[in-house]
């Protein structure tokens, strides 16, 4: 029969494939690991290199405000080894999304151990009734030296759950600890160059506080931190009145806000408006900030650009 | 007194471009939403917006921010709906909310659907709420001409379409301008949910429409007067909101129209044809 080789055949790659497939297995499958948004995936990708599988429930270039959780997010919770939210109220779904879709395990809070800044996105010490302790400010990856303890928690975690893998992760933990800290060191020294009346950052949507805080910029605000409310004329005016005193050359759009409004702004407040900022998500593998390092030294240049090279417009006033 | 009213608008050009862009849709929007409200299709207006909102939609999902891509996409759907409904309406047993109803559900459907496959970028949410505090020249521009090409058109249209709100049935048996006018009447509600949507965005705009000449029908009992006094109270409301957004520190679309509901409330307490204007009004000659 003419069956026979052609059996044999395929039998022969079947079994050349399982041969293949043999030592992976052996070595066990890839965690499964389940982070909340972009910024976060990439950390867990660093430090877990080649023994995770990440999957990032916002994607890159999705903002993270209006999210609405589709079915194959809970399909892809309950098939998840570990999963990772930022904390600090940015992502507060994730739990119960976890727990309805059936995931028993912990879920990483990456932000443990930072100090939280609270919220500025309100304009209310303006008229007065200013609270004590407001809501805290999520975005705390705009500080490297946060992203330093995110990486850290977060390789914590992928050892618990894969304790085979705990040299592997602490090498590339240490690896990627050295790059963060010359990538904050590198922010430092750039930013130091500028002139003390410059270090003004205004931006539509204030993701920026951390980063304001640790690099020494001054955040102005356009609008509130997650999108809760519209910006009201009273807003509108306070910021564009604040432009014009504070004599600020540059205001940044983000990649996720109205840019007829912030255009609107610029113009009545007599200042330019920058490149694209990154707040809370990185830009696809074609962008600029394909991972969160490119992304800070993205923004660090986009910032450079509007404030750094400026005398034009400082010498026509 | 003048810090109060004129200063915010000689200090801010967004307050001065606000103030022309309500002057406007005041002009254009407000008349047809008296029409509406005469041909008892008020309610319509609100379906018309829901079905605006999948082209707009549409548009800015293929084009981006583009004032242009988003108006057709947005004239386009409200045409197709309001046409196959009209349609439906004339040559089956369906009335016209009913097949309307239809249409725009469908319609609103269909657009949830494609902007849910095309990922989660929710700015188009924002963007849909409207942007009074952020009209650019394009915008500016575009709601302008809608205005004035509906002042235009109702000038024109003026009496097949007075006669279709009050007798359709005279009008279908003495002029064969019955249709035109209906259709011509839809066009121009699209178009002005369109300029409402650049403003106010698709879930205010029919409140400009319809609150003034609500409010209007109960002071007014000539046509005439009815437009011009609610095209006054949509302009007064107008300013109403943006200075209230601009003291009390509020988001300007929903302060428009709240002040739009509150010139309302207060008619229908004192005016004529209100709740108890009548026993305000009351002429000695009218007394039994």
């Amino acid at each position: 029969m003419n069956m026979t080789p052609h059996l044999t055949r395929i039998r022969r790659a079947l079994l050349a494939l399982l041969t293949a497939l043999l030592p992976i297995s052996a070595h066990a499958a890839p965690l499964q690991v389940v982070a909340s948004f972009s910024i976060l995936a990439d950390i867990v990708r660093e430090v877990g290199g080649e023994r995770v599988e990440v999957t990032s429930i916002i994607g890159a270039d999705e903002d993270a405000h209006g999210f609405q959780p589709r079915p194959s997010d809970a399909r892809v919770l309950q098939r998840a080894d570990v999963v990772v939210a930022n904390g600090l109220g940015f992502d507060a779904w994730i739990e119960r999304l976890a727990r309805s879709a059936g995931h028993a395990g912990e879920i990483v809070i990456a932000s443990d151990g930072i100090e939280a800044l609270e919220d500025s996105g309100h304009h209310g010490h303006h008229h007065g009734h200013e609270h004590d302790h407001g809501p805290l400010d999520p975005h705390a990856w705009q500080n490297v030296s946060n992203v330093r303890i995110y990486a850290r928690n977060i390789a914590e975690a992928l050892q618990t759950a894969d304790p085979d893998g705990a040299p592997d992760y602490q090498a590339r933990l240490a690896r990627y600890d050295v790059a963060l800290a010359a990538l904050d060191a590198e922010i430092r020294s750039t930013l130091s160059t500028l002139p003390a009346n410059r270090r003004k950052l205004v931006t539509s949507h204030d993701a920026f506080g951390y980063f304001g805080q640790a690099y020494g910029l001054k955040v102005i605000a356009a609008a509130g931190i997650s999108y809760e409310s519209e910006p009201s004329a009273a807003g509108i005016a306070r910021l564009i009145r604040q432009l014009r005193r504070e004599n600020v050359p540059v205001v940044f759009v983000e990649n996720i806000a109205d840019p007829r409004l912030i255009d609107r702004i610029a113009r009545e407040g007599g200042a330019r408006v920058g490149a694209t900022l990154h707040s809370d998500a990185l830009s696809g593998p074609d962008g600029d900030a394909p991972t969160y390092i490119e992304m800070m030294r993205a923004n660090l240049a986009a910032i450079m650009d509007g404030l750094g090279s400026m005398p034009a417009a400082e010498s026509a006033r | 007194m003048f810090e109060f009213f004129v200063a915010p608008f000689l200090e801010f050009e967004f307050m001065r471009r606000a103030l022309a862009g309500s002057l406007a849709l005041a002009l254009g929007a407000t008349p047809i939403g008296l029409f509406l409200l005469l041909r008892r299709m008020s309610l319509m207006g609100d379906a018309m917006s829901h079905a605006i909102l999948p082209g707009a939609a549409l548009g800015y999902l293929a084009f981006g921010l583009s004032l242009g891509a988003m108006t057709i996409g947005g004239i386009v759907a409200g045409i197709i709906v309001a046409m196959a409904a009209g349609l439906v309406a004339r040559a089956s047993i369906l009335k016209e909310d009913a097949s309307l109803a239809a249409f725009y559900l469908m319609s609103l459907a269909a657009g949830v659907l494609i902007v849910s496959l095309r990922g989660r970028n929710l700015d188009l949410l924002h963007v849909l709420f409207g942007s009074v505090l952020a009209l650019d020249d394009a915008s500016l521009l575009l709601i302008a001409s809608i205005t004035t090409l509906t002042l235009f058109a109702l000038a024109l249209l003026y009496r097949p379409l007075v006669l279709e709100c009050f007798d359709p049935g005279f009008l279908r048996g003495v002029s064969r301008l019955s249709p035109v006018a209906h259709y011509g009447f839809l066009i121009l509600v699209v178009l002005n949910l369109v300029s409402g949507f650049h403003t106010l965005g698709t879930l205010m705009a029919v409140g400009i429409m319809i609150l003034p000449a609500a409010a209007a029908r109960l002071w007014a009992t000539r046509l005439p007067t009815m437009i011009a006094s609610s095209v006054i109270i949509a302009l007064a409301s107008g300013a109403a909101g943006l200075l209230t957004s601009f003291h009390a520190d509020v988001p300007a679309g929903p302060a428009i129209v709240l002040a739009a509901g509150i010139a309302y409330v207060l008619s229908l307490i004192l005016a004529p044809g209100g709740l108890i204007g009548p026993r305000l009004y009351r002429r000695p000659h009218l007394e039994y």
